[in-house]
């Protein structure tokens, strides 16, 4: 027998990094919410590498942040060490990533929920969903617990019918031994939803008194400040250096000899794992020519000593994982403190979300992170921020708010889950966004802050500031294009100190900007520099330098947003349109794409469907107005 | 793209004794005007007809004489003005006429656009929605068995092969973004990525200096008929002109002694080579020589053998199937109404796959077999094996022509040291419309290639 708990607005359930950032959202936006987990001391755990960014992913979560979410501003409180990745190429590429103190992360996180009045917080394991006339109403514990609710987000993570395998062991088992979640899965399948077997891995991890550091190379966080947060004003000072090595001929022999007692390789493992994150097992077999690869020793906080060894993701058994890092430079004398394993799970095959990410077979039901078919924190995140939204938006009787692929990263994400669905774990990578010039890691809050606002994410005060950060891009640039620039002998001294050749005539200062190989600090250089902060002044630098580009790129947005308007009718009766391909009939009944631009995007609709579907759609138009 | 002026020959190739060429936009009744000698026709009213001379301004030669209507949007097909100039003259005048509009500043309208348009400004109402559905259902078969037949096609492989070069750029510089701090990867520079798009740019040159719009249905293609003196080769020649009404047009050529014809079979121009040797003397390698003959049977791009059902097969006939080899032919087993004395399992045996048609031309049987095979040989694109009848398509050049201007833009991009990373947004471009060529993409313009398996000037 059940008992009735309680009634909100909303219930989470989960609180890794998906589900953080949605009670969040969802509380922030005015919704009472209820946030469940196995366990109160694993909220925003790492069970993987102690990183949060790098390429794209990193983007990810300047937007989060942009959007008044959580990611950005936890993990400035708790890195050891920040990097900017790619300063040598183009701007739309740059992306900062951050080592992540494990200790410290879970654990700001945990006090800022506690502390979000909207959210409370709960230690429970959700056996059932209330389910009535295809709607989801609330949630049932396994102590009996009913709790009501007018929309639930499900971010399980790789929680649901979780499998843990090291070499020959077996176990059911959440990352690093938590508890399994058995009857929600069972229940989805019964409620028709299409589950699929992934899988992932982690290396094993070291302790740090044993690693000799002389044997491998320093890589230290960059000196400059840097934070993900657009409201961090405060920088951690003494950073924590990784360190590089390599695995060996004699690494590659040991993996050769024991492939057959991995777990991948045995048979054992039946999930599909991700290409772009291979084990070292599947690195050995697929390249098998290349001498060594590259291992990254990682600290996974202050004050432990444990070390992560990136790059030696395994599921080989626990002796001979120990045999394979002591033939690594460095680790000859390693302590294995905990070995790596392989993690088998159940993910919703997403293409049975709407760009919502609410499901569309159970109304109020939205699903976010890992459980979507994805991998990584910020991945997940970004999902969790959404879900978030939406199901607040949902409970005031709103629209969802979705982002388009020009608008952000995680539009591109949502979109490609919901829309093409996934073989493998799913992860951001920048070849994903075809628009990626505009989303770029230093735009963030000039795309997304305003949308923050009006979902009521981002305070009066920062609203503010970012009004004045954008007043403030305007005017220099408007400066920079009313100041013409003579070639004074000064000027041409100047430009040939520089590199750069000699003015034939007066030019704008914004046109000068343009040249390959002038900055904006050379131009303040020639035209007297302004007291901008820092961020303004890139800003402009960026939006003069690849204007052209950025033209360019608009454009096609434009082109676009043309086939995203086109909305597709909710009631569309795909069999009833004669000339359909068999095919892009039924791939359309299954992901019910909104609009002519996202059904364009499915595989399997080509554009003749398209075109069928166009005219079909116009003459429906035809039929109404006459 | 839309609202554009476009321009057509809206009239099938090479038959009837007029043809009109159409135009549609803003710009059509300026353009006419522009090339027209006879009344202004910016001022006349709408819906009337005027006589006058079309003249290349450019030379004052007098192109032909023409009636032109004149209607102004939006009582028209496409809802835009539109103007249709009645030429009289063959097939070479009327394309002559069309590239006067072209060089006037009309862009040359893909197949269906005139339709596509009058859809699109609301012009077709419900029921002929309806049969423009039809259509396009109908044409989606069409289309995939063309696309099909495309894909075994050279230039699929080509373009396949250009758009792998591309990937390999894009690949190596997003494996630099996404996985920064690998070794595993050289680091791309400008001086790879330049050489390596110089590569491409190359093969897109060629293939665009053989394209030339429409050169195929400009040009035809190009027929050689050959056999042994009496075989019928003039009475083939004959029954071909007179089935389709052929315009007979007489073209100096390089040697003067050199004519052609133009005949129609079933929509496909074919030019018959050296059809006077033909008509004078019946036997092109007595009268020019088998060197000559070689090289003729070479710039062919279809050859049809006749061979004579009454008479045994001779070394000359063996030599001409050797000469033939892999060349695009068909036999042609003429007088099959006489007495059979060809061995017809040899020439089975030296067609070697090759279709053979038994044919009668005194009693006027075989020919509809023969076009049949004609039509076949064509869209199965196994008629010319070269690069510019794939490419006479007008959309494909135009993508060609894109993805050309993007990679010159990433060339550009690379002199001036762009971060690699943007210079691919370039080289993205350009797969990309390669990638449309071959239907390897979507691309926005998505309604427009639907819409371009129309019958053209519809």
């Amino acid at each position: 027998m059940t008992y009735h708990a309680g009634d909100y607005d909303v219930i989470v359930v989960g609180a890794g990094h998906a589900g953080c950032e949605a009670a969040l959202a969802a509380a922030k936006m005015g919704a009472k919410t209820l946030m469940l987990t196995l366990n109160l001391d694993m909220i925003a755990y790492m069970p993987c590498n102690p990183s949060i960014g790098g390429p794209a992913k990193g983007i990810v979560v300047r937007e989060i942040d942009a959007l008044g979410g959580a990611m950005g501003k936890v993990i400035d409180q708790s890195y050891i060490q920040m990097r900017m990745l790619n300063t040598r190429k183009g701007p739309a590429v740059r992306a900062l990533r951050a080592q992540a103190d494990k200790q410290v992360y879970p654990k700001k996180m945990k006090y800022m929920l506690e502390n979000e009045p909207n959210i409370t917080l709960k230690q429970a394991m959700v056996n059932e969903l209330i389910v009535e006339d295809g709607v989801c109403k609330g949630v049932i514990t396994e102590t009996n617990a009913a709790y009501y609710a007018k929309a639930v987000v499900i971010t399980t993570g790789t929680y649901m019918r979780g499998k843990v395998l090291i070499g020959e062991l077996e176990y059911e088992s959440g990352p690093n031994n938590q508890r399994v979640a058995k009857r929600l899965p069972e229940q989805l399948e019964e409620l028709g939803f299409e589950l699929v077997r992934f899988k992932t891995g982690t290396p094993p991890r070291v302790n740090s008194r044993t690693i000799d550091y002389s044997k491998t190379e320093i890589q230290p966080g960059d000196d400059e400040p840097l934070s993900f947060s657009y409201e961090t004003t405060e920088y951690v000072t003494d950073q924590i250096p990784c360190w590089l090595t390599y695995t060996t001929k004699e690494s590659h022999e040991i993996i050769d000899e024991n492939l057959h007692l991995s777990s991948m390789y045995s048979g054992m493992m039946k999930g599909t794992g991700p290409r772009y994150c291979p084990s070292i097992e599947d690195k050995i077999v697929r390249f098998h020519d290349k001498p060594r690869h590259q291992i990254f020793l990682e600290p996974e906080g202050r004050e432990t000593e444990e070390v992560y060894v990136q790059g030696l993701s395994t599921s080989l058994p626990e002796n001979i994982q120990v045999e394979l890092l002591r033939s690594i430079p460095g680790l000859e004398n390693a302590e294995m403190m905990r070995p790596g394993y392989a993690i088998e799970y159940d993910a919703i095959e997403p293409t049975q979300l709407k760009p919502s990410l609410e499901t569309k077979l159970i109304e109020g039901l939205f699903t976010a992170g890992q459980i979507n078919g994805t991998s990584g924190y910020e991945e997940a995140a970004g999902q969790g921020l959404m879900a978030g939204i939406n199901a607040a938006l949902k409970v005031q009787g709103k629209e969802p708010f979705i982002l388009d692929r020009s608008q952000a990263y995680i539009g591109v994400l949502i979109d490609d889950l919901v829309t093409k669905g996934t073989r493998e774990p799913y992860r951001l990578l920048t070849s994903r966004a075809e628009y990626r010039l505009l989303l770029r890691h230093d735009n963030a809050d000039l795309r997304l802050t305003e949308l923050g606002y009006e979902l009521g994410l981002i305070s009066e005060e920062r609203y503010a500031k970012f009004k004045q950060k954008v007043k403030m891009i305007e005017e220099e640039k408007k400066r920079l294009y009313k100041t013409i620039v003579k070639p004074s002998d000064e000027v041409q001294q100047k430009l040939e100190e520089i590199g750069s050749s000699p003015l034939k005539e007066a030019i704008r200062a914004y046109d000068l900007l343009k040249r390959p190989e002038m900055t904006y600090a050379h131009v303040e250089e020639i035209i007297g520099s302004s007291d901008l902060p820092r961020d303004v002044k890139e800003q402009v630098e960026i939006q003069i330098k690849y204007e052209g580009y950025i033209k360019k790129a608009n454009e096609q947005v434009e082109r676009m947003r043309k086939m995203e308007d086109k909305k597709i009718p909710e009631n569309i009766d795909y069999d009833a349109i004669t000339g359909l391909a068999s095919e892009a009939k039924e791939k359309l009944k299954k992901i019910q794409p909104i609009s002519i631009g996202q059904a364009s995007r499915i595989s399997g609709v080509n554009p003749s469907d398209i075109s069928i579907l166009l005219v079909y759609i116009e003459q429906g138009k035809v039929k109404r107005t006459s | 793209m839309e609202g554009d002026t476009i321009a057509a020959i809206s009239t099938p190739i090479g038959e009837g004794a007029i043809s009109i060429v159409r135009l549609s936009g803003d710009k059509a009744i300026d353009i006419a005007n522009r090339i027209f000698k006879g009344k202004d026709l910016t001022k006349v009213p709408s819906h009337t007809l005027h006589y006058g001379k079309i003249v290349d301004p450019d030379t004052d030669e007098v192109i032909d004489e023409v009636i032109v209507s004149v209607m102004r949007a939006p009582k028209t097909f496409t809802v835009e003005d539109v103007v249709e100039i009645n030429g009289h003259g063959g097939m070479i005048a009327v394309k002559r006429l069309l590239q006067l509009v072209l060089d006037q500043g009309a862009r040359l309208a893909e197949p269906g656009e005139f339709t596509k348009r009058a859809f699109l400004n609301g012009r077709i109402d419900l029921s002929q929605a309806e049969a423009v559905m039809d259509i396009i259902s109908s044409q989606t078969e069409q289309a995939m068995k063309v696309a099909l037949n495309q894909l075994e096609g050279r230039l699929s492989k080509l373009i396949r092969n250009l758009r792998q070069n591309l990937l390999e750029i894009i690949a190596h510089v997003e494996v630099n973004i996404d996985y920064p701090e690998y070794d595993d990867v050289e680091e791309m520079t400008h001086h790879m990525m330049e050489e390596k798009t110089d590569v491409v740019l190359e093969e897109i040159d060629r293939l665009l200096s053989v394209a030339e719009q429409g050169k195929i249905f400009r040009e035809g293609i190009k027929t050689a008929i050959i056999g042994r003196p009496n075989v019928g080769k003039s009475s083939l020649l004959n029954a071909l002109v007179q089935e389709e009404r052929a315009i007979v047009t007489d073209i100096a050529g390089t040697t003067r002694d050199v004519i052609e014809e133009y005949v129609n079979v079933r929509g496909i121009p074919l030019r018959l080579m050296d059809t006077a040797g033909i008509r004078e003397t019946d036997d092109i390698v007595e009268r020019i020589g088998v060197e000559k003959s070689r090289q003729i049977l070479e710039s062919a791009d279809l050859t049809l053998f006749m061979l004579n059902n009454n008479e045994p097969l001779t070394d000359d006939d063996r030599m001409i199937f050797s000469m033939l080899d892999d060349m695009p032919y068909i036999v042609i087993i003429n007088k099959t109404d006489l007495e059979n004395e060809l061995d017809l399992k040899e020439v089975e045996k030296l067609a070697d796959g090759k279709k053979i048609i038994s044919m009668s031309l005194k009693h006027q049987e075989g020919i509809e077999a023969l076009e049949e095979a004609i039509k076949d040989l064509f869209f199965e694109n196994k008629l010319v094996d070269r690069d510019e009848i794939y490419i006479s398509n007008v959309r494909h050049i135009d993508l060609l022509k894109k993805a050309k201007r993007a990679l010159l833009d990433a060339k550009d991009a690379l002199t001036m040291q762009v971060p690699l990373d943007i210079v691919q947004i370039d080289v993205r471009r350009a797969w990309e419309y390669l990638g449309e060529i071959v239907g390897d993409t979507a691309s926005e313009s998505i309604i427009d290639q639907l819409f371009s398996q129309f019958c053209l000037g519809k």
